[in-house]
């Protein structure tokens, strides 16, 4: 029933897998958060052709976030990372460089000391999206069959299947689908399904002004997404490093991956995402096992004793 | 600029994708700075402080592009020695006029040329806000000038402005701006180290630049380092606007402003220009250099535009029908007038005063008593229900049973829903289609005022009065179509090209109109974007398909010109200064200029050609002379003239400052247009009594996700959301010194109003050490008002209305509030508070503080000439 | 334990935490309770004792149909519950649950109604339902039994098959935990229902479903490292500790109320409250371990990071 191992992790072109024949090359984003100005033209641009709800009129007080996150009506969403480091701190080294410790509190993220420590201050902004895993554990654990995955090898919610079951929010390694609020039903970002079915950009890469948000054959984004991070090494820029495009990570690669300037975490992003069903054979071994002893339990019970 | 141009600004990155270093200087750091490669904070209202000392690192350390700066400036030429310099006046040039708080320009001129001041007494040019006529061209210069080609002579104005400049060294720039000495440096050398034979460099501001009483100098002392750099009519240099709507070139080159006609003609004074023909004679000044020697054709051929058949030679075509300047007829004086019962009726068409413009409170106040009032808008802003849901209605000074105000809304079409064009910082001109159709009544701008065109002179059509010949005689016959009888675009672009009267053929350059009524032309400059009957505008021709200059792509004014004064991109001789900056050159073969570009310069005319003796016009200007505009073929490191406030650029501290000018007992601006009425005010500064009331600075700007006043995105939900409410940013410093908590409420008073806000407490913001003080900065958005999605205190109500002499803008990027915890009183209660801190100010509303600074004025004998050390009694 | 040091974006969580309320919790102890009472139906429809059968059928039935209601109300879309049965997807727990019910529920259906045939009249068409009917109950009582254990487990899949990190990690333990479960509500229900001499095997099968809950608990307080937190502290913790101590309380009024009926019935009742709380403490622990950020960064960084030390 679990044919090839792969199909559950690993790499994987996830399009003939899902039965497509002559599919087109997998199609995705890479972000490069070192030149985005979070002027979340992204977000806009992707509401007005999706025709995503509003997402609420409240001052969040994260910077200049106030979408928050990526929900059911904020299918990108920018996140804003204002930091300083001491000078001399040196960047990139995994786990070094929280500044922000948990709850957020009273003060502002990343507040020292006034005027001194201002040359190391940054200001990171990051399109967050959807991430369209090779092993998207939303569409594996979708009862319906609601969630697909398209010949692009994107991951899509079928709003006429859906019927809000809420499983694969649960299942999504980085929080990103959302049930939408007296909808009841999940939804996230299409890739612009019907945009790139045209031969059209979606709608957040076409209005990135910078470039931020490029779209396109995922195998040319990863070759582009290597020679920035090296350019960016050698200007100096050591903690680039890209994130989710590595196909042997524990969701196979994302279809959208990133550029960061710090540990994924401070975006808020998990930092080793796993999809939950490469565990699922050992899962059903052991509720197999447990069943089994459950029944064998219920036959001692009736059969081992005489009262 | 990723602020506010976020679309603008990926050339900027694309730019340090290359390999540029990018700096950024903002009072806070902004998403600009976060993309920058250094960011140095400034005090606002300081800028001239910084610029002057690039200057002066340029000058000091001869940085200049030498050859580009003695052939094409005016650096060599010898100024009057009744000139004295602020740095010997404490702060005032030669010829203050106390009286007027003006100056009298006649010693600013070069050597011999005192008497022919255009300028003379500036007062009157002050009112009319004179200095944008020169938008498009120089203040006149006559004759030929003395020259010292080694820059030696103590007169000339490369050592004028050496010894000017002289004090801006980098240990002031720290004390003035409060920025680290080390950051100026390395600013002022990746500058100058740009620039030169083969490097360029262009300076490109927002026009928040331009909102201080010393706006246009920001910009002057701009054009004097791009000048000294060599850095101006070559590809990659320059100086551009960023502007803050799509079209605002646009609308100075076809002018929504009192004191403009189309193409840079100005208004006629009542008083000055009694007929056609002084009119005309001001304008291009006979006998003197350069390209407004032809204006007569100019002015003639747009009232013929205007009056068609009716417009003859003979009645100097219908020129006594064009309205007339009395002084000043500014946006502020307006307001102030109809606060004061002076006005009946106001259009207001995209604009939102009530939250756009300084003052919010006289802004609504002036509305609320008029007869009338027009609003055309996309939406119901501010400035159409401030009758019944304005700040003024809480606090009771707007009773909305009793304002007598009938407030007209008309919807208006936007951009996408009407045709037309749009006029960038180059001047390009984009022709933009319509995609759909406007909703319900929504019309454009073209519609309504030719159909209330139509139906005034039907209303007047059997007047014998002669005031309503004007209207009645009005060529008013554009060809429309649709059910709406839409005017046809095109056909008003037609116009404004110009045509033969006779015939219809449109004309292909401004060289074709006349002066005899054969010609009309509704905007001389941009003849040309109908040549051949095309709409040039509309040309969209791949960059892939033409070179990098792309001139099939739009129309740029003049000629299709896409660098201004390009010549100089050429040395004297007409060699390009460097094959990497080749752009335009002489080609001795072919005796004619040619390059990438249409050249501006006479095609024919070769580099050693020298004007004979008293020649004028066109004919005046030499081979090697490429700002042909110029009266003197120059670029003006020194405005003899032209600028009211001073020919050189100098450090004023903005009208309201918690800070003492370091440089001069002068404080401010002292030819700085302020306005003695009950409704305004100005704070008090040092070494005035009582500025320690208000404390702290703040500065006001964009935020990306809303556009100006907020009628455009406060009324939008996917963008409302993204910045939903009022919030002002603060320091940690200054949030622990004033008791303010991350998220919660501040309200911040001026002596104009109090307005609350959201505490965003972030490092973003710095205080900054100037000399020796502490100066906290407060940043606010001007987005908010009481209408739309997502509503707020308008930030500009802050302000005062203090105006730039030359063109009359105001002051609203700086000034001095206090900040407190907590929300705002409501009701009386809030001016009761308002008026709590005027009195403990010591302000007295209309009677603003004198312009001069006590004791400040030690005017120098007028022949004292120049050179002596500053007065140190 | 100290508290862990970690990065995270303004104390956001990164996961959505389960959208699914309190009926899931509530579907989680009533689709055990169906599995545990079809097991005791059939031991004592094979066994001989009736009062275990009619008691685990008429549950069963009863825990089967408040299933079904309780999953449809938690849906968005309740009209559109049908769409569950468009495919069969192994890797959907809740696919393959779906037809696990849909197995399940008309069998416990038709094994209850059968326990009706002794009050059918004796003449006419329902006479001959009267004489179908008990085989037919047979069978399919046999039929629901064969499915129970699945029913009873595939629930703790269902759970660990999320990115929750406390129910993800915890997934060897969580259908063992749902069998005792199952088996301790089951027998909870003989307990009440059966008089004495008929409730021995229903007292066995309370020992071993709360030794395998309470084996399973302890595994998932304990061996899940921070992800345990969330099993010991706030609401699951508490409902953790009270399950706990209604099992034991269970099990002892089970094992020394051989003789008396009431006391048996009372550890039946606790036996049953043992279960509630148990599946809605590991319920709201996972929600917990959603919630806050800490339970997906630091777990996962602390394997980044042994991943990096043994890559050298």
């Amino acid at each position: 029933m679990l044919p090839d191992p792969h199909s559950l992790s690993g790499p994987l072109d996830p399009a003939p897998e899902a039965g497509w024949t002559d599919a087109p090359p997998r199609m995705g984003f890479f972000t490069d958060t070192s030149v985005c100005i979070g002027c979340k033209a992204c977000e806009v641009a992707c509401k007005e052709w999706n025709d995503v709800p509003g997402s609420g009129l409240d001052l969040l007080g994260m910077s200049y976030d106030n979408t928050g996150a990526l929900t059911a009506n904020s299918w990108r969403h920018v996140a804003f990372v204002e930091q300083s480091r001491p000078a001399g701190h040196p960047a990139g080294v995994a786990g070094a460089g929280p500044q922000f410790l948990g709850m957020p509190g009273a003060q502002p993220p990343g507040r020292a000391g006034g005027a001194q420590g201002r040359t190391d201050f940054r200001w990171l902004m990051m399109s967050d999206v959807c991430k369209h895993c090779t092993h998207a554990a939303c569409l594996d654990v979708c009862p319906t069959g609601s969630l697909f995955r398209t010949e692009f090898g994107t991951v899509v919610v079928q709003e006429d299947i859906c019927n809000g079951c809420g499983y694969c929010i649960s299942a999504c390694p980085y929080g990103v689908i959302d049930q939408r609020e007296g909808d009841g039903r999940a939804w996230k970002c299409t890739l612009c399904y019907d945009r790139i079915g045209a031969g059209k950009t979606p709608a957040c890469a076409q209005a990135c002004p910078t470039e931020s948000i490029q779209y396109g054959p995922l195998d040319e984004l990863r070759e582009r997404a290597a020679a920035r991070v090296a350019t960016l090494h050698e200007r100096g820029v050591g903690e680039a490093r890209l994130y989710g495009h590595d196909p042997g990570d524990g969701v196979g690669g994302d279809g959208a991956f990133f550029l960061l300037l710090d540990e994924p975490e401070v975006y808020g992003l998990p930092p080793d995402p796993v999809v939950t069903t490469r565990d699922l054979p050992k899962m059903w071994k052991r509720a197999g096992l447990a069943a089994l002893a459950m029944a064998a339990a219920a036959v001692a019970a009736f059969v081992g004793g005489s009262s | 600029m990723a602020e506010a141009h976020p679309v603008g600004f990926q050339w900027v990155m694309e730019a340090k994708r290359r390999g540029a270093k990018v700096f950024h200087v903002d009072p806070r750091f902004t998403r600009t700075s976060a993309l920058a490669d250094s960011y140095l904070p400034i005090r606002a209202g300081s800028d001239i402080a910084l610029l002057g000392g690039v200057v002066r690192h340029i000058l000091h350390n001869e940085l200049d592009f030498r050859e580009y700066v003695l052939a094409y400036t005016n650096a060599a030429t010898i100024v009057s020695e009744r000139f004295v310099d602020t740095e010997d006046g404490d702060g005032f040039f030669s010829g203050f006029d106390p009286e007027t708080g003006s100056y009298v320009q006649d010693s600013w001129q070069y050597a011999g040329h005192e008497s022919d001041s255009g300028s003379g007494h500036t007062a009157q040019e002050r009112d009319t806000a004179a200095g944008l006529r020169h938008e498009s061209h120089g203040a006149q210069v006559g004759g030929q000038t003395v020259r010292d080609e080694t820059l030696q002579h103590p007169r000339c104005v490369y050592q004028i402005l050496k010894r000017h400049f002289a004090r801006y060294t980098p240990e002031m720039v720290e004390r003035v701006c409060g920025i680290p000495r080390e950051k100026f440096l390395e600013l002022a050398e990746a500058w100058t180290a740009n620039s030169g034979r083969e490097r360029t460099g262009v300076l490109i501001y927002s026009v928040g630049w331009t909102q201080h009483s010393v706006g246009v100098q920001y910009i002057r002392t701009g054009a004097i380092i791009q000048l000294l750099l060599g850095n101006m009519g070559r590809p990659g240099g320059g100086i551009l606007a960023l502007r803050g709507h799509a079209s605002i070139q646009g609308s100075t080159d076809i002018p929504t402003l009192f004191n403009l006609l189309p193409g840079y003609l100005p208004m006629p004074h009542h008083a000055d220009h009694p007929t056609f023909d002084e009119w005309v004679d001001s304008i291009r000044h006979p006998g003197q250099k350069g390209f407004w020697g032809n204006a007569r054709a100019y002015a003639a051929s747009l009232l013929k535009a205007y009056w068609g058949d009716a417009a003859t030679p003979e009645n100097d075509f219908c020129y006594g029908y064009l309205p007339r300047m009395t002084g000043d007829h500014g946006t502020y004086q307006q307001v102030l007038n109809m606060i004061d019962g002076k006005v009946r009726g106001y259009f207001l068409l995209g604009q939102n005063p009530a939250v756009g413009s300084a003052h919010g409170r006289a802004q609504r106040l002036g509305m609320a008593n008029l007869d009338w009032l027009v609003v055309r808008d996309l939406f119901m802003i501010e400035s159409a229900t401030f009758w019944r849901n304005s700040p003024e209605v809480a606090t009771g000074e707007i009773v909305p049973e009793q304002c007598r105000t009938e407030v007209f809304f008309l919807p208006a079409a936007s951009h996408v829903e009407k045709e037309g064009t749009f006029t960038q910082t180059q001047r390009l001109l984009q022709w933009r289609e319509k995609a759909v159709d406007p909703p319900g009544d929504a019309r454009s701008e073209l519609w309504f005022f030719y159909h209330l065109g139509l139906r005034l002179r039907e209303k007047l059509a059997g007047s014998e009065l002669p005031r309503d010949r004007a209207l009645l005689d009005l060529a008013w016959d554009y060809p429309t179509h649709g059910p709406h009888a839409e005017p046809v675009a095109e056909a008003v672009l037609r116009e404004i090209n110009g045509y033969e009267v006779a015939t219809g053929r449109p004309l292909s350059a401004f060289a074709e109109a006349r002066d005899d009524g054969s010609t009309a032309v509704g905007c001389w400059i941009y003849c040309g974007v109908y040549a051949d009957g095309v709409n040039q505008a509309a040309r969209r021709r791949s960059r892939h398909e033409q070179d990098w200059v792309a001139a099939e792509w739009g129309w740029a004014w003049p000629a299709n010109r896409r660098i201004l004064y390009n010549r100089a991109s050429a040395d004297p001789w007409g060699r390009p200064w460097s094959e990497r900056k080749r752009y335009v050159w002489w080609d001795p073969d072919a005796g004619q200029w040619t390059g990438y570009d249409v050249p501006d310069f006479e095609r024919t005319k070769p580099p050693t050609y020298r004007p004979p003796e008293g020649a004028s016009g066109p004919e005046g200007i030499a081979g090697d002379d490429p700002f042909v505009m110029q009266g003197d073929g120059k670029g003006w490191l020194y405005a003899p003239s032209g600028v009211l406030d001073g020919p050189l650029p100098t450090h004023y501290e903005p009208a309201e400052s918690p800070v003492r000018n370091p440089l001069y007992r002068q404080q401010a601006n002292p030819t700085r247009k302020v306005y003695a009425h009950p409704v305004n005010s100005v704070n008090p500064s040092p070494p005035q009594e009582h500025s320690q009331v208000f404390p702290y600075v703040f500065t006001v700007s964009r935020l990306t996700e809303h556009h100006t006043a907020g009628g455009m995105s406060r009324t939008v939900r996917p963008l409302a959301e993204l910045q939903p409410e009022m919030f002002v940013e603060v320091s940690p410093d200054l949030a622990a010194e004033a008791g303010l908590a991350h998220l919660g409420w501040a309200h911040l008073v001026s002596g104009r109003a109090v307005i609350e806000a959201k505490v965003l407490v972030t490092d973003r913001l710095t205080p900054l050490r100037v000399d020796g003080q502490i100066v906290h900065q407060v940043w606010l958005p001007y987005h908010f008002g009481f209408e739309g999605l997502v509503t707020g205190d308008s930030a500009n109500d802050l302000f005062g209305i203090t105006l730039d002499p030359n063109v009359l803008i105001q002051e609203s990027k700086i000034g001095t509030c206090d900040v407190r915890p907590g929300r705002r009183p409501t009701g009386p209660a809030l001016l009761d508070l308002v008026a709590d801190y005027q009195r403990r100010a010591g302000i007295v509303p209309g009677h603003p503080a004198p312009t001069l600074t006590p004791g400040a004025l030690a005017p120098p004998a007028p022949a004292d000439g120049a050179g002596k050390g500053r007065d140190a009694s | 334990m100290p508290e862990a040091e970690f990065t995270s974006y303004y104390g956001r969580p990164i996961l959505k935490a389960p959208v699914w309320k309190w009926d899931i919790a509530a579907y989680l102890f009533t689709g055990g309770l169906a599995a545990g009472s079809s097991l005791l139906a059939a031991g004592g429809q094979l066994t001989g004792r009736p009062a275990l059968r009619s008691a685990g059928r008429v549950t069963s039935l009863a825990a089967v149909t408040a299933s079904t209601v309780f999953l449809i109300r938690d849906l968005g879309r309740p009209a559109r519950f049908h769409h569950m049965l468009r495919v069969a997807k192994p890797t959907s727990p809740m696919s393959v649950g779906t037809w696990i019910l849909s197995a399940f529920g008309p069998a416990a259906g038709v094994a209850a109604v059968a326990e009706g045939a002794a009050w059918l009249p004796e003449r006419g068409l329902s006479g001959l339902a009267r004489r179908v009917l008990p085989p037919v109950g047979h069978a399919a009582g046999l039929a629901a039994a064969v499915t129970a254990p699945a029913l009873a487990t595939y629930t703790g899949v269902l759970l660990a098959d999320t990115a929750v990190p406390s129910w993800h990690e915890a997934y060897p333990d969580l259908p063992v935990i749902f069998a005792g479960s199952a088996l301790a509500s089951g027998a909870g229900v003989g307990l009440i229902a059966a008089p004495v001499a008929q409730a021995g095997p229903a007292r066995r099968m309370a020992v071993a479903g709360a030794a395998l809950e309470l084996y399973g608990s302890h595994r998932v307080e304990t061996r899940l490292g921070l992800l345990s937190e969330p099993y010991r502290t706030g609401s699951a913790g508490r409902l953790l500790r009270a399950g706990r101590a209604l099992t034991a309380l269970g099990v002892a009024g089970a094992l020394l109320g051989r003789r008396s009926r009431t006391l048996s019935a009372l550890s039946g009742a606790a036996l049953l409250g043992a279960s509630v709380a148990t599946r809605f403490g590991i319920f709201h622990g996972g929600v917990a371990s959603a919630r806050d950020p800490k339970y997906t960064v630091v777990p996962q960084r602390e394997r980044l990071q042994r991943r990096r030390a043994a890559e050298g």
